[in-house]
């Protein structure tokens, strides 16, 4: 595939993403320019994350009596909040709460899910059956209410959001990844595995599961941003990360109602730290699997 | 249900006994309730010797392929008894069916969706030797599965190849070196050339042929190629919608059919000459074949026989051994001798 088209060498292969990494990069940069400025976001996002201790100007829990409210300035550039910390550093360490919380949940959840979806289409029948009206039962409820009933059993804090939030994830993970599951089983390949006599746990583990691995990547970037904005909202609603810890949602609760009119910038710039990250991610995702599914690739 | 079954020598490496496989159709999403059943299988008698290759013919969607399922356990049948060297697999429990799996191998019919392709050559051949724990030396291992690469006609530099990397006849041969792995006995052939170029197909028919010697191994041969089955199998079982309709030596079936559907069968095989072709008069079988799921009365094969009699329509015919050897499912067919 790759020789006679070469521009079309991301495919879902993983030896042939190996094989042309920075020429599968271009190339993505090249057809899809919306992703690659989501993936430039995400790559922002990240190193604010990673480095934050290096980037950040100022300590982001320090309280500056002499600054409070402070508009943005060359020394603080996006202001001071009512406590005079520093906007900016906050919202640097922010994304690595973001990114903590976000790419923890989406993976807990995914390969939860993943397990579960793959397990689900293998077995079939009666367990199959109760396993989805058990996860029908817990996606009804919307991603946000859920989350909220999981803090309320648990109490707040990072370890629980991010407990909460993994929770609402499995089902959608695995109800996405158990149809494309159902498919697989029916290949011979499975078949001859079990003619092999190979274990279950072998056969979903090693011969499954890893020819979902195209649509579960596209749908754990996906989740990364939805998680990222269930921990802003559930922070937001007080319910998630605490005091003195720096959050996106906790600095909009923190600012918005009070400081909408006198200091705008404690709103706007988490609220946009939010956007432009969960935009990012979104753009990104989209992108990829638009590269990756060969029906959408040659349009 | 069985009737006389033929005992030819000593007994048999597999005898099958009045299989049946019926899948049900069900209705509903949370109260399912069968509303029919797909008779796949319908009451199945043979037997195979060791070293011999029985052939296992028949239109598409005769059951010939659910018969090889059956005996692999990839379903549990529904009925029946299927006795591989005294051990019944039908009733076997999922632990004592793993050891007997060793024994009973399978090389499927699509080279291209057989062999996982997430796996390399190599990790696919020694995965069977390493979860049965018959070579438990890592290093062992990886030399067997050259060699069996090599055994099956394969440079053993493909063990580090993916099967995408590879052609359809060269992947078929990864998928016979995998069967070999464990060093079965008995091994079901589910249309192993069917899928392949005619030019390779010769090449991996020779090859099955080598290895049955090499290794002295059995073969349940399903196909539908007429020409491959005379070439490979000893004997010949021909299917028609669940059911074998006449089984003998592959000489006199293609010789010398008895059963009005073998007959129709074989005379549907054009003649590679084409001056003959055009002047032999050929009578295709009327009509279609009948839903498995609501197979005719009586013998399944009647609304089509250009034999059938009133008593048709309502007596099923038992198989009858009409000669030695040679079993016909038709009350029309009387051999005196």
């Amino acid at each position: 595939m790759s020789v006679s088209a070469p521009a079309t060498t991301l495919t879902a292969e993983p030896d042939q993403i190996r094989r042309g990494l920075w020429r599968s990069i271009l190339t993505f940069c090249r057809r899809q320019p919306l992703g690659t400025f989501g993936m430039a976001l995400v790559i922002i996002v990240a190193i604010a994350g990673l480095g934050a201790d290096l980037i950040a100007p100022y300590n982001p829990t320090a309280n500056d009596f002499a600054a409070m409210t402070e508009a943005p300035s060359w020394a603080h550039w996006l202001g001071t909040d009512q406590f005079g910390r520093d906007m900016l550093s906050r919202i640097i360490f922010g994304a690595r709460t973001a990114l903590l919380v976000g790419l923890s949940s989406a993976l807990v959840g995914g390969v939860a899910g993943l397990v579960l979806g793959v397990g689900s289409a293998y077995f079939g029948g009666m367990i199959d059956l109760i396993l989805q009206r058990v996860l029908d039962v817990l996606m009804a409820f919307p991603l946000i209410i859920m989350a909220l009933a999981v803090v309320a059993i648990f109490g707040t804090g990072v370890q629980n959001v991010i407990i909460a939030i993994t929770v609402p994830l499995i089902p959608r993970c695995a109800r996405v990844v158990r149809s494309s599951a159902l498919a697989i089983r029916e290949i011979p390949y499975v078949d001859a595995a079990r003619a092999c006599g190979f274990g279950h746990t072998r056969i979903i583990l090693r011969h499954m599961a890893p020819n979902v691995v195209a649509p579960f990547l596209i749908m754990i970037t996906a989740f990364v941003g939805q998680a990222i904005l269930a921990e802003a909202s559930l922070s937001y609603l007080g319910l998630g990360v605490q005091e003195p810890v720096a959050a996106w949602g906790l600095m909009l609760q923190g600012g918005a109602e009070e400081y909408a009119s006198t200091a705008p910038w404690i709103a706007i710039f988490p609220g946009l730290a939010i956007m432009l990250s969960v935009l990012g991610i979104n753009l990104f995702g989209d992108a990829l699997r638009d590269e990756l599914d060969p029906k959408l690739r040659n349009r | 249900m069985s009737t006389s079954v033929t005992q030819l020598t000593t007994s048999p490496l597999l005898k099958v006994k009045g299989l049946h496989m019926h899948f049900p159709i069900s209705e509903g999403v949370l109260l399912q309730r069968s509303v029919g059943q797909v008779k796949a299988v319908d009451g199945v008698d043979f037997t195979v010797q060791r070293g011999e290759t029985l052939g296992l013919v028949g239109e598409s969607g005769c059951g010939k392929t659910t018969t090889g399922r059956c005996i692999l356990r990839l379903e549990k049948p529904t009925a029946g008894e299927i006795i591989y060297d005294g051990v019944d697999l039908a009733g076997l429990a999922r632990r004592d069916m793993q050891a007997m799996r060793r024994r009973i191998q399978v090389i499927f019919q699509d080279p291209y969706s057989s062999l996982n392709p997430r796996m390399k050559v190599g990790a696919i051949i020694e995965e069977p030797m390493k979860v049965h724990g018959t070579e438990p030396n890592a290093a062992r291992r990886r030399e067997r599965a050259r060699e069996l690469l090599s055994v099956c006609g394969l440079a053993a530099e493909f063990a580090d190849r993916y099967p995408h990397e590879m052609s359809g006849g060269q992947r078929q041969r990864v998928g016979i070196a995998r069967a070999l792995a464990l060093n079965p006995e008995f091994i079901v052939c589910d249309e192993p050339v069917s899928a392949l170029d005619v030019s390779i197909q010769a090449q991996v028919v020779n090859l099955l042929e080598d290895l049955r010697e090499k290794f002295g191994l059995t073969y349940l041969f399903i196909a539908h190629d007429l020409s491959v089955v005379r070439h490979l199998c000893q004997r010949v079982a021909v299917m028609y919608l669940g059911r074998i309709v006449e089984m003998t030596d592959s000489d006199t079936l293609f010789d010398a059919p008895l059963h009005p559907y073998t007959q129709a069968l074989l005379a549907a095989v054009p003649v590679p000459d084409p001056l003959v072709e055009q002047t032999r008069v050929f009578r295709p079988v009327q009509g279609e074949v009948p839903s498995p799921i609501n197979p005719p009365s009586g013998c399944v094969f009647h609304p089509r026989c250009p034999m059938a009699v009133e008593s048709c329509k309502h007596t099923r015919p038992e198989p009858r051994e009409v000669r030695p050897g040679h079993i016909v499912a038709c009350s029309q067919i009387n051999v005196q001798q």
